[in-house]
């Protein structure tokens, strides 16, 4: 239902050199919209990795400096593969109060990593995150666009059980953040 | 589409809802969805088809009931009975509505309390959480699917516009103005002066831009009026593009919110399909057209310099100002920026008069004002209340108060930039200069309850942890006093603080201040200042003992 620009996943391996040019011509004649064109990048790769940042910036004109100092400002963007699943959790006022600081310690805990790192075998990355505008639900954490709600901070075992039961993933090379 | 084409669509789609013994409106906002509402939906639609009452019975998606806490919600509307809505919905629970409550009611049995598994979850409507509402904003919600124009024209939509195609740009300013409405983003700046000064600047390019950046954490009233009726906002920023003659429209979004996104190009697809949006708007002869682009996780971004820089593609950093975006704006051209909620309020500003919306609030605050209820409190979710009710009113009727055996403490409004309240200042209406007067501010609507349980000096380092991380790094009042600041907040939250701490905090706020850049740097410091100013004793609690010193 929702275009999830938010839930990405590894699958796909360096991306086509045509996709890369179909996005840039798509984009290159619009003012200012390198944003918008790596938010399409990072929803059909996962990441913006270097080889394809030199692409786009080829393809668009743009110095690769200049898309590096875009990349690393925006908390949204990503230069290394994230994990298979990307757990995001909320530190949101509302679920920093209602204890998302636990489940966060919870989740570091179950996973044996610490926060914006991946799992050795790349199935998770723990992300924390600002607000994921659910605050009725607090705490919640979201992992590929699916929330689980109302969490208790020792959830951490919860989170990852439910996880392997429902396997929530998108297939990204479907999705596009514009159409 | 003529202009009296809204009315004969207007008129279709009323018949057509009339038809429909039943409605039954599921929140499909992105919090309820989140809990499964599109689950509940399905349920719903494959009861109803079994039991064919497809003719009799609609099932529609909703924008937000407001008790996010308690989703999925459902609203059922019934020609011969009163309005219930139900919680805690699931996919399971759903189809009993059907069996237990509907197909009773159109056989003609009066049913005032569903029994059974529905006997816990349904909301009294009487409840001092509804009851003490008042929808201006959110007057579509519960009344039509957010994704379906023509139902949107059936409650009044794009009457506003068509009034304001026979304004000259000059009279809409001035119906705005007299209002008295305020923007909405937090400032408190009035519309209608701004647009005033917009439109005055010349320009054969000119831009207006809706700001859904809506970074503070804990606050989603922006995301829920995108998601739950976009084209009250395209509306908005229609009328505003007239007001101050705009060539261009952009839509700022932050990409945390995809179902906004999803909802607004949706509806901008439906609003050109039938000429609203587009060429010859309402056989105007008039043009305009939006362009939508996404944030990319900066808080900084809700400033609009650095607004300005993003939807530019470049790093989100503020410059200083003058020049303002109304002269030098989005590539260097005259710009307006308002928020969502700003431009869903115009609309209906202009789908009455400005006397029907100034008749609400205070003295120098006019209209309602949306919160997102959250933290501590029992209800939690959105809410929209007129300016001047108390906050004692809103946190201890309208939000329940705790709902626990935990006292209210103290409220933060405002977020990151506003500040804390404490418990006994409560009977303080609700209003921009109210709330500045207690060194808080409105902000653009997070309310978050705090228990007696919770550290404000905790929460303080929180939000400043929080301005820490968001600063752009341009102005060093902000990047450096920030990080300064925090170091000493952490000495507090280890018992280590002291006296000399507290007086070195109050210097390097007033220096931040004085001299940041934007508003960013400027009111970070107000959290931790009110958070001293009316908790001292929490900190003095915090301090290291003169033993401990001396050992």
């Amino acid at each position: 239902m929702s275009t999830p620009i938010e839930a990405t996943t590894v699958k796909a391996a360096a991306p086509k050199g045509d996709m890369i040019s179909t996005l840039a011509n798509k984009w290159k004649s619009k003012p200012g919209s390198l944003i918008m064109a790596l938010h399409e990048l990072q929803v059909k790769v996962g990441f913006v990795q270097r080889e394809s940042a030199m692409r786009l910036g080829h393809e668009m004109g743009v110095p690769l400096a200049q898309i590096y100092e875009v990349v690393t400002f925006y908390n949204y963007f990503k230069t290394e593969a994230p994990g298979k699943y990307i757990i995001s959790v909320c530190l949101g006022t509302a679920c920093h109060l209602k204890g998302a600081g636990g489940v966060l310690a919870s989740l570091s805990a179950e996973l044996k990593v610490p926060e914006g790192h991946s799992t050795p075998d790349k199935e998770y990355h723990l992300q924390a995150v600002r607000c994921l505008g659910c605050c009725g639900l607090a705490p919640c954490v979201s992992v590929n666009n699916k929330v689980y709600a109302k969490l208790k901070p020792e959830d951490g075992r919860h989170v990852i059980e439910c996880i392997q039961i429902d396997k929530p993933m998108i297939d990204i090379e479907q999705e596009s953040v514009t159409d | 589409m003529k202009p009296e084409e809204l009315e004969v669509k207007a008129a279709a789609q009323i018949a057509k809802q009339q038809a429909f013994d039943v409605r039954l409106f599921t929140c499909s906002s992105r919090g309820c969805q989140s809990a499964d509402a599109l689950g509940v939906i399905t349920a719903l639609k494959a009861e109803i088809k079994a039991k064919q009452l497809d003719a009799k019975v609609q099932v529609s998606g909703s924008g937000c009931l407001g008790l996010c806490g308690r989703g999925p919600l459902i609203l059922m509307k019934s020609k011969t009975q009163k309005d219930v809505m139900f919680c805690d919905m699931t996919a399971a629970l759903a189809p009993k509505i059907v069996t237990q409550v509907v197909v009773p009611m159109l056989s003609g049995s009066k049913i005032e309390q569903p029994g059974g598994d529905l006997a816990t979850k349904t909301l009294d409507l009487n409840d001092p959480f509804f009851a003490l509402q008042e929808f201006v904003v959110l007057c579509n919600n519960g009344k039509m699917d957010p994704e379906k124009l023509d139902e949107y024209i059936a409650c009044g939509g794009y009457t506003g516009l068509r009034k304001a195609l026979g304004m000259s740009a000059e009279d809409i300013c001035k119906e705005i103005l007299a209002s008295g409405l305020r923007g909405r983003g937090g400032a408190g700046f009035p519309t209608g002066r701004k647009w005033e000064l917009t439109r005055k600047v010349e320009g054969d390019v000119k831009y207006i831009i809706c700001n859904g950046d809506e970074g503070d954490p804990g606050a989603f009233m922006d995301g829920s009026t995108l998601e739950g009726d976009p084209h009250t906002v395209i509306e908005g920023m229609l009328i505003g593009a007239r007001a101050i003659n705009a060539t261009h429209g952009v839509f700022y979004i932050r990409a945390e919110y995809p179902l906004a996104v999803e909802r607004i190009e949706k509806a901008l697809r439906q609003a050109r399909a039938a000429g609203l949006v587009g060429k010859n708007i309402l056989d105007s002869g008039w043009n305009f057209d939006f362009e939508l682009r996404l944030g990319a996780g900066a808080f900084v971004c809700g400033e609009e310099t650095a607004l300005i820089a993003s939807i530019e593609g470049k790093r989100g950093t503020p410059r200083p100002r003058p020049p303002f975006p109304a002269v030098k704006g989005l590539f260097d051209k005259p710009s307006c920026i308002n928020n969502v909620e700003t431009f869903a309020n115009v609309t209906r500003i202009l789908q009455h008069d400005a006397a029907w919306y100034a008749a609400r609030g205070t003295a120098e605050s006019k209209g309602t004002k949306l919160f997102a209820l959250t933290g501590k409190s029992k209800n939690n979710g959105l809410v929209e209340v007129p300016m001047g009710m108390t906050l004692r009113t809103i946190v201890d009727l309208v939000g329940g108060g705790t709902g626990t055996d935990h006292k209210v403490k103290a409220i933060q409004t405002g977020g990151p930039s506003g500040g804390m309240i404490p418990v006994h200042l409560f009977d303080t209406p609700v209003s921009y200069e109210h709330l500045k007067k207690l060194g808080s501010i409105m902000g653009s609507g997070g309310m978050i309850v705090i228990d007696d349980h919770d550290s404000v000096v905790e929460l303080a380092r929180f939000y400043l942890d929080f301005c820490v991380d968001e600063s752009c790094g341009k102005c060093a009042p902000c990047r450096i006093g920030g990080k300064q600041m925090l170091t000493l907040l952490d000495r507090f939250v280890a018992g280590k603080g002291t006296e000399e701490d507290i007086k070195t905090i109050r210097r390097i706020a007033k220096a931040m201040q004085l001299a940041s850049l934007c508003a960013l740097g400027q009111t970070a410091p107000n959290p931790v200042l009110s958070a001293i100013h009316h908790f001292e004793p929490e900190f003095r609690a915090r301090m290291q003992s003169p033993a401990a010193k001396q050992a």
